[in-house]
């Protein structure tokens, strides 16, 4: 017993936190990789998060592709969709106030969501984890399902990893020095334009394996998207968009905040985010990891 | 003399609605350091910025090496073999020195070695490991210019490289350019401080209110003391 | 080149031709109740007084919210409780739901102008999520079935509003009052400075004024005009419902005022006018309302960032806007 709850509830509470807390890592790891450069809000993130799990569930579908082969495709296809529409679209945005790209991404995320709805509705559709990672584990002090234990292993590997991508690779020093002054690393022979589309590219398919990984835990609907970017949006708040490693753990510590609230006052759980971004607004205006105004 | 590596003609450029080059002609020959001087605002990083294409509304025409920089991609004058150093060094806070230094690709063969540029610059060595922006304003400078050494490019702009530094490593930035000189780079410099352009400068372009009006070889900078005092209000 | 003169005999030809139109439009807004369906009518007045209101922060202060559905729909469900559980006259319900969308506007606002530009979007988005889960919670609301059958009752116990020509032109009087107020708000001085913030946040900052009031200032009236729309839409349509309050309606407000033009005076009214219009006729036409609207927003920014009315303004020279 904890506070009057039993172990096993709040434990199991803390989890789906923890669960949640990964997917708004991972997305709001993606927003901040595209904002840092493109200085664009990618309001299609929640769309393409939920591209990605429907990807996974139509390569089942139509061409009987499982699990595994999905979790590499999914992400690929909505990168290559990304770049696209960078190329073509997107790229003429970048002179302008930045409001336009995020109404820009607005219109499309309406268009890949009506898309999908028109073509399966809206309620979910079910897609089974792998065989592999079926069942559970008894960890003595809990009974964890292997399939979410997998997804918090791996979403923790995948911001790890393109935090360090970023950090100590040549490609992420000309990341950071795009972000920082994208004209001289271009006067420098560097091809920032190509640079933008693969940060896109990227950003979306961050999006699309966090679909892909979300599509066994949640059902696959096309409406799995829209909620959750808002709620991402609220995240990206609070940690502010300067820093990677920020938006990262932000993420975390607002999904386990949310599984706490389940379990001591679950009327306010879908609200405790926006509760938290209201604070920090309060005491800290530009996020608990921003310098941006 | 040879074809110029370097020529413009007729340049005029534009910040936004504001007219700021008004037909420049310059040549730059091979192995040749010209001096651009004038007083501030008369143009000369704008020239260099236009040079560079990072000053896109211009009209003209610009070559190097008998190529077009007129309508080439900001990304490709460099590969073409210019290398820029800004006024305001464009040292990267976000990337070590090394990660700074290593930054601009190579376009080239012939650029010097990491030991070779230490060797030049012995203060990057020691910190090779520091937050690019940590250093001293001297030792931006040295390595805002140290990272253009690298790529194999044939020609320098340099925007004011001794702006607000003290005497010593303004003598050291002298060194520098004249053992980059004597490899046989070519060297266009914009500076306010003629008494140290002319230590290393084989020839002057004088500059006014977006013109060239004046253009004479070292030789003559004594005599042009009196035109130039007024110029340059020194 | 035109002497002073000219410009001024032409200015004020503009002026002019100006007041000819909003006379014409005032006339067809009297007669079009006997050409067209009022109702139709009707919500395309809520809809475009809703959208001017919107214009009224982003096209002459330059904010951009994407939290507006929670000023309009809220004051929809303030009104129509009100006027079905509490029994008030309809005047009464739509003063209470312009007031109760003041309110929450002050709350929002107060939390939203700590930042600026896209994250001052975000913000208002989730504060405005943040409600719609307090609608769908909140008992008075009645969840996912709405308040519905509110009763259009007497205008001040003596105008019976269920018949239709007396509704018709209480809303178009409430759509002209409200346009008007608006005018006069973006025409007054206080108006020329959140023209100046929105032009130059720091210069008006450096001139003395103090930037976080005046956009607060301007965030309150424009919440308390959307909800005087939303309030108006409760007793037209006789229910409120969670989808006012959804952030898709936000961005329909958004998409309203980018179509039409982003400040202009009319052009939000324009914008609504072809929204709804779209949306009708594709209710019937079996073609998804979502892709149509996300089509239209990427054309728009694409294509005719000015709108419709920005464009044909920028068409003809020595209009003023």
């Amino acid at each position: 017993m904890i506070f009057g709850i039993p172990l096993q509830a709040f434990l199991g509470q803390l989890l789906v936190g923890l669960i949640n807390g990964s997917f708004y890592a991972m997305l709001s790891l993606g927003l901040a990789v595209i904002f840092g450069m493109l200085k664009i809000i990618n309001f299609a993130h929640g769309a393409q998060y939920m591209f990605g799990a429907f990807v996974g569930f139509l390569l089942l579908q139509w061409l009987n592709i499982g699990y595994w082969p999905a979790l590499v495709l999914a992400p690929l296809v909505v990168g290559v969709v990304g770049m696209v529409v960078e190329r073509t679209m997107l790229s003429r945005l970048y002179s302008l106030d930045p409001l336009y790209g995020l109404l820009f991404t607005f219109g499309l995320a309406l268009v890949i969501e009506g898309v999908f709805r028109y073509c399966y509705g809206v309620s979910g559709q079910p897609y089974a984890a792998p065989d592999a990672l079926s069942g559970g584990t008894n960890l003595g002090f809990m009974f964890l399902p292997n399939y979410r234990g997998w997804v918090v292993v791996s979403s923790l590997v995948v911001c790890l990893g393109t935090w360090l991508a970023i950090e100590k690779t040549k490609l992420g020093a000309y990341l950071r020095a795009a972000t920082e002054n994208p004209k001289l690393v271009q006067a420098f022979g560097v091809n920032v334009p190509v640079l933008l589309t693969l940060t896109y590219g990227l950003g979306s398919a961050l999006a699309g394996l966090a679909g892909i990984l979300a599509a066994p835990v949640y059902q696959v609907s096309p409406l799995m998207g829209s909620d959750l970017i808002i709620v991402v949006f609220a995240v990206v708040v609070v940690g502010g968009m300067g820093s990677i490693l920020g938006a990262v753990i932000t993420g975390y510590v607002l999904g386990l905040a949310e599984g706490l609230t389940k379990v001591f006052y679950p009327e306010a759980s879908n609200i405790v985010v926006f509760v938290i971004m209201a604070i920090v607004l309060l005491v800290r205006p530009a996020g608990l990891f921003g310098k941006d105004a | 003399m040879s074809e110029p590596l370097l020529a413009l003609r007729g340049l005029n450029a534009w910040y936004g609605e504001g007219h700021a080059l008004h037909g420049v002609d310059l040549d730059v020959f091979p192995g040749e350091t010209v001096t651009l001087l004038g007083r501030n605002g008369v143009g000369k990083t704008t020239t260099l910025r236009a040079i560079m294409g990072l000053i896109r509304k211009r009209t003209g025409t610009t070559t190097f090496g008998g190529r077009d920089l007129m309508h080439m991609p900001l990304h490709h004058v460099a590969r073409a073999g210019l290398g820029f150093v800004p006024e305001e060094r464009g040292i990267f806070s976000t990337l070590s020195v090394d990660e700074n230094l290593n930054l601009p690709p190579v376009v080239a063969p012939g650029g010097m070695s990491l030991d070779e540029i230490f060797t030049l610059f012995p203060n990057l060595k020691t910190r090779r490991n520091s937050q690019g922006t940590k250093l001293s304003g001297g030792e931006q400078q040295m390595l805002a210019m140290a990272r253009m050494l690298r790529t194999g490019v044939k020609m320098l702009l340099l925007d004011e490289p001794t702006e607000g530094l003290a005497p010593v490593i303004v003598q050291r930035i002298g060194e520098v350019l004249a053992e980059l000189k004597a490899r046989g780079m070519t060297i266009l410099l914009v500076e306010q401080n003629f008494r140290f352009a002319r230590r290393i400068a084989d020839r002057f372009y004088l500059m006014e209110h977006g013109k060239i009006t004046a253009s004479f070889p070292v030789g003559e900078l004594d005599q042009r003391m009196a035109l130039l005092g007024e110029v340059l209000g020194v | 080149m035109t002497d002073l003169g000219a410009t001024a005999r032409q200015a004020s030809a503009t002026a002019r031709l100006e007041w000819l139109l909003v006379g014409l439009g005032v006339a067809g807004l009297l007669a079009a109740p006997f050409f067209l369906y009022p109702i139709f009518l009707m919500k395309i007045m809520c809809f475009a007084l809703f959208a001017c209101a919107f214009n009224l922060l982003l096209g002459y202060t330059g904010l951009l919210s994407f939290g507006h559905a929670a000023f309009f729909g809220g004051a929809a469900y303030f009104c129509a409780h009100a006027v079905k559980d509490w029994g008030w006259t309809p005047e009464a319900g739509i003063l209470l739901g312009t007031v109760g969308a003041a309110l929450l506007g002050l709350v929002m606002g107060f939390f939203a102008i700590r930042r600026q530009g896209i994250y001052f979007a975000m913000i208002t988005l989730a504060l405005a999520q943040m409600f719609f889960f307090f609608c769908v919670q909140a008992p008075f609301t009645r969840g996912e079935d709405g308040i519905q059958g509110v009763p259009r009752g007497h205008l001040f116990g003596l105008v019976d509003l269920s018949q239709p020509l007396n509704i018709y032109y209480t809303v178009a009087a409430i759509f002209l009052i409200g346009l008007f107020a608006i005018w006069r708000i973006v025409n007054s001085p206080f108006g020329m400075i959140l023209r100046s913030i929105r032009e130059n946040e720091n210069r008006a900052v450096s001139l003395g004024y103090s930037v976080a009031n005046y956009k607060l200032a301007a965030f309150v009236m424009s919440a308390a005009l959307a909800g005087l729309a939303g309030a108006t839409k409760a007793i037209v349509f006789q229910f409120a419902t969670l989808t006012d309050v959804t952030w898709q309606m936000s961005g329909e407000v958004i998409l309203m005022t980018l179509l039409g033009g982003i400040g202009t005076m009319i052009g939000p009214a324009v914008g609504a006018t072809l929204v709804v219009t779209l949306q009708n006729t594709l209710a019937t036409s079996g073609f998804p309302v979502t892709i149509a609207t996300g089509l239209i927003f990427m054309i728009c920014v694409l294509l005719f960032r000015r709108g419709i009315v920005g464009e044909i303004y920028a068409k003809l020279p020595g209009i003023k806007k």
